[in-house]
C-alpha cells in the first residue's frame, strides 16, 4: 500500500516522515477511503455543512469595487468560524471518531485552523490541544482566546521563527509521540500523503458551489477564479470546481515574501516533497508576511504541480496591497475581510480579464489590531 | 559482543570528541547534518542543530568535518539527517561525496523506506511498523537496523521503553540483521537493559549534551561508562 506511486502529484508530494508515522498514515488512509464512499457519512457531512457551517455560502456580485467587470465573491468569510477552515475540520472530526482517535493535534497560524479545530473538538467531544508559534500568538490574540474558550488547550511554540512552520514541526512530534490514541488535523493541503488530497477533497465543496453558482448567476463560467495561496487548501478546493474547464484561468496569489511556488525550489518539508522556501543547502528559509495564515515557507503539492504543468499560475501581492485591498472592500462593500484573501482580491481587481470569481476565504476580525498598527 | 552507536552533532569539535568516543570503546558513530526543521528530533539534538547551522554547518562544512572525523577514527561513520539536505545537494552526488569523506552508510530519519533505493541506508523501524515492513526494512537495510525504541522523538527517558522487548523479538523473527536499539537511552542501566534484547544501543541526546558542557574527557569518560555497562551484559570476547 506504502507504494512510491500513491500519494504523488508528479514529483510532489510522497510521505517524507519518520518510520513511526507510516502505519498510522495507512490507516488514515484505509480509514479516508472507508468513509468517503460511505452514504450515511455523506449524508452526516452535508447535514453538518448546512446546519452547522452555513453551507451553501454566497456567491455575491460586487457592484462597487471595480469598474468594467464583473467581480464575485465566494462567501467563505461567512462559515461558522469565520473563515473556510471549518471545512476541513469538519470532515477529519468525522474521519477522527471513525478511526476511534479521542484526542486531536493541529497548528495553526492565523489562529483560523486552530479556532476550527477547536470548534469541531467541543462539538465531538474530542480533546485538542492546538500549537501556535508565539509571535503568531501575540498577532492573532482574539484567535487564542477563542480556542481556549472553546476548550482548547493552546501550546505556545517558542523556537525557530515562532510562527506556523515551527507550530506544524511541534504537532507532528506531538502525533509521533502519541500516535495511538491521537489524530493529526493538519489545517491546509500539506503533509504526508494522503493529507494533501484528504484536505483537497474537503475543500473542494467551495469550487462545487461556486461553479454552479456562477452559472446560475451568470449563464456562463468565469473568465479567471482567483485565491490566495498559504497552504494552498482554499485555493485548491475552489479550483477544483474548474480545473478540467480549461478557458478558465486559475490565478493563486502568494504573499510576496513567502511566495513558495513563485520564488521556491524543490525540497522537503513537514512531510512531503513540494516548492519550498529553502536555500541551497536544502535549509528551509524563513517566509515573511503581513498575513500569518500565508507566512509559511511551504506549500501543497498539488499547487507546484499545478504550475509545473501551467493549468495554474502563481503571482504575488505585498503586504501593502493586501492592505490597500482589506481597506478597499470594507469601504466599498462593508465586507471585511482577512488579510490573506485581500492578497487575492489585489491582483484579482487587475487581471485582464471580465468576469472574475475571488475566493473570500475568512473574514477580518482577528486582522483588526495588525491593520490599525499600521 | 554488543555494539555502543554514538550520536555527535557535525561541529568544529567533532573530530575530537569522536577520537574520545573510540578510545572509550565507541563502535560506530553518526554524525549528524543538521537541519533547520528536524521532525524526529527532541529538543536537545534540535537546539545542537539550530547551533551547529548558527556556526555555519551547512552541508559542504558537514562533508568536510566528515572527512576530519575519518582522520582520527576508524570505526564506521554514518551521515544522519534529513532529505531536504539531500534533495538540495542531489541524492547520487551526495552519496558520492559523503563515501569519500568516509562515511559507511546513512541514515535519512524522514527518507521512506521505499523511496531513494540508489542510497545504501541504515533503515529504521518502530514500534508501530507492522511485521512486513519490518521485513522490507530488514531487507533493504544496510547491515544492521534501526530499532526506534519509542514512539516518539529523540531525547533522554526515565526509563527504557516497554515498546522494545515486543519490537525486538518481532524483529528477530524476521530477520538474522544485527538490531541496534535507540531513542530514549541515556544511563549506563538503560544501556545495560537495552543491550539485554538488541545487539547493541544508539545514544544520541545525552551524548550531545556530555558534549558540550564536558568536552572531549567528559565525552570519553561517558562512552566508557556506557561500555562497560554494555559489556556487562556480553562480555568482550577476545
Ligand atoms: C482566512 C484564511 N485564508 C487563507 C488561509 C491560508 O490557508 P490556505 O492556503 O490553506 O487556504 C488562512 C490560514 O490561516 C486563513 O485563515
Amino acid at each position: 500500500m506504502t507504494s512510491l506511486d500513491t500519494g504523488y502529484f508528479g514529483p510532489y508530494g510522497g510521505r517524507y516522515v519518520p518510520e513511526t508515522l507510516v502505519p498510522a498514515l495507512d490507516e488514515l488512509e484505509r480509514g479516508w477511503r472507508e468513509i468517503k464512499d460511505d452514504p450515511g457519512f455523506a449524508l452526516e457531512l452535508a447535514g453538518l455543512q448546512r446546519d452547522y457551517v452555513g453551507r451553501p455560502t454566497p456567491l455575491y456580485r460586487s457592484e462597487r469595487l471595480a469598474e468594467g467587470k464583473s467581480v464575485y465573491l465566494k462567501r467563505e468569510d461567512l462559515c461558522h468560524t469565520g473563515a473556510h477552515k471549518i471545512n476541513n475540520a469538519l470532515g477529519q472530526a468525522l474521519i477522527a471518531r471513525r478511526l476511534g482517535k479521542q484526542r486531536i493535534v493541529a497548528e495553526t497560524g492565523a489562529g483560523q485552523h486552530g479556532v476550527a479545530a477547536a470548534t469541531v473538538c467541543a462539538r465531538f467531544g474530542l480533546d485538542c490541544v492546538v500549537y501556535m508559534g508565539s509571535e503568531d500568538m501575540a498577532r492573532q490574540a482574539p484567535n487564542v482566546e477563542r480556542m481556549r474558550l472553546l476548550g482548547a488547550e493552546v501550546s505556545a511554540v517558542e523556537f525557530g521563527t515562532r510562527t506556523l512552520k515551527e507550530a506544524t514541526s511541534e504537532a507532528i512530534r506531538d502525533w509521533i509521540t502519541n500516535v495511538e490514541t491521537t489524530h493529526y488535523m493538519i489545517g491546509s493541503c500539506v503533509g504526508p500523503h494522503p493529507y494533501p488530497e484528504l484536505v483537497g477533497e474537503l475543500q473542494a465543496v467551495i469550487g462545487r458551489e461556486a461553479r454552479e453558482q456562477i452559472l446560475t448567476a451568470e449563464g456562463r463560467l468565469p473568465d479567471a477564479v482567483v485565491a490566495c495561496v498559504g497552504g494552498g487548501s482554499n485555493a485548491i478546493g475552489l479550483f477544483g470546481g474548474f480545473v478540467d474547464d480549461a478557458d478558465v484561468r486559475l490565478v493563486g496569489v502568494e504573499a510576496a515574501g513567502a511566495a513558495s511556488l513563485g520564488t521556491g525550489r524543490a525540497g522537503v518539508l513537514h512531510g512531503a516533497r513540494s516548492s519550498l522556501l529553502a536555500d541551497d543547502d536544502g535549509q528551509i528559509a524563513d517566509a515573511h508576511s503581513i498575513s500569518a495564515g500565508l507566512d509559511y515557507p511551504g506549500v501543497g503539492p498539488e499547487h507546484a504541480f499545478l504550475r509545473d504543468s501551467g493549468r495554474a499560475e502563481y503571482v504575488p501581492a505585498t503586504d501593502d496591497e493586501a492592505l490597500a485591498a482589506f481597506h478597499l472592500l470594507a469601504e466599498r462593500e462593508g465586507i471585511i475581510p482577512a488579510l490573506e484573501p485581500a492578497h487575492a482580491l489585489a491582483r484579482a481587481l487587475e487581471l485582464d480579464a471580465e468576469l472574475v470569481l475571488v475566493g473570500l476565504s475568512g473574514r477580518g476580525d482577528k486582522d483588526l489590531a495588525t491593520v490599525l498598527s499600521r | 559482543m554488543k555494539r555502543v552507536s554514538i550520536y555527535l552533532m557535525a561541529g568544529r569539535d567533532t573530530p575530537e570528541l569522536a577520537a574520545a568516543a573510540v578510545a572509550a570503546g565507541a563502535d560506530l558513530l553518526e554524525i549528524g547534518f543538521p537541519f533547520s526543521d528536524p521532525l524526529a528530533d527532541g529538543p536537545v539534538i534540535r537546539l545542537a542543530g539550530e547551533r551547529a547551522l548558527a556556526e555555519g554547518m551547512r552541508t559542504e562544512a558537514c562533508l568536510e568535518c566528515l572527512a576530519e572525523t575519518r582522520a582520527r577514527v576508524d570505526v564506521p561513520l554514518i551521515p544522519m539527517t534529513y532529505a531536504s539536505i539531500l534533495e538540495a545537494y542531489g541524492y547520487d552526488r551526495f552519496r558520492e561525496a559523503a563515501v569519500s569523506a568516509g562515511a559507511t552508510s546513512f541514515i535519512v530519519a524522514d527518507l521512506p523506506l521505499e523511496a531513494a533505493p540508489e542510497l545504501p541506508r541504515v533503515q529504521l523501524v518502530a514500534p508501530t511498523t507492522p511485521e512486513e515492513r519490518i521485513r522490507l526494512a530488514a531487507e533493504r537495510t544496510d547491515g544492521w537496523l534501526y530499532l526506534v525504541s519509542l514512539t516518539g522523538t529523540t531525547g533522554a527517558r526515565e526509563n527504557v521503553s516497554s515498546q522494545l522487548a515486543g519490537l525486538v523479538e518481532r524483529a528477530r523473527a524476521v530477520t538474522e540483521a544485527p538490531l541496534l536499539a535507540g531513542f530514549g537511552i541515556s544511563t549506563p542501566e538503560q544501556a545495560a537493559a537495552a543491550a539485554e534484547l538488541a545487539d547493541g544501543i544508539v545514544v544520541g541526546s545525552r551524548a550531545v549534551e556530555v558534549a558540550e558542557t564536558e568536552g572531549a574527557s567528559g565525552l570519553e569518560r561517558y562512552v566508557a561508562s556506557l561500555r562497560r555497562a554494555v559489556d556487562t551484559v556480553s562480555p568482550a570476547v577476545a
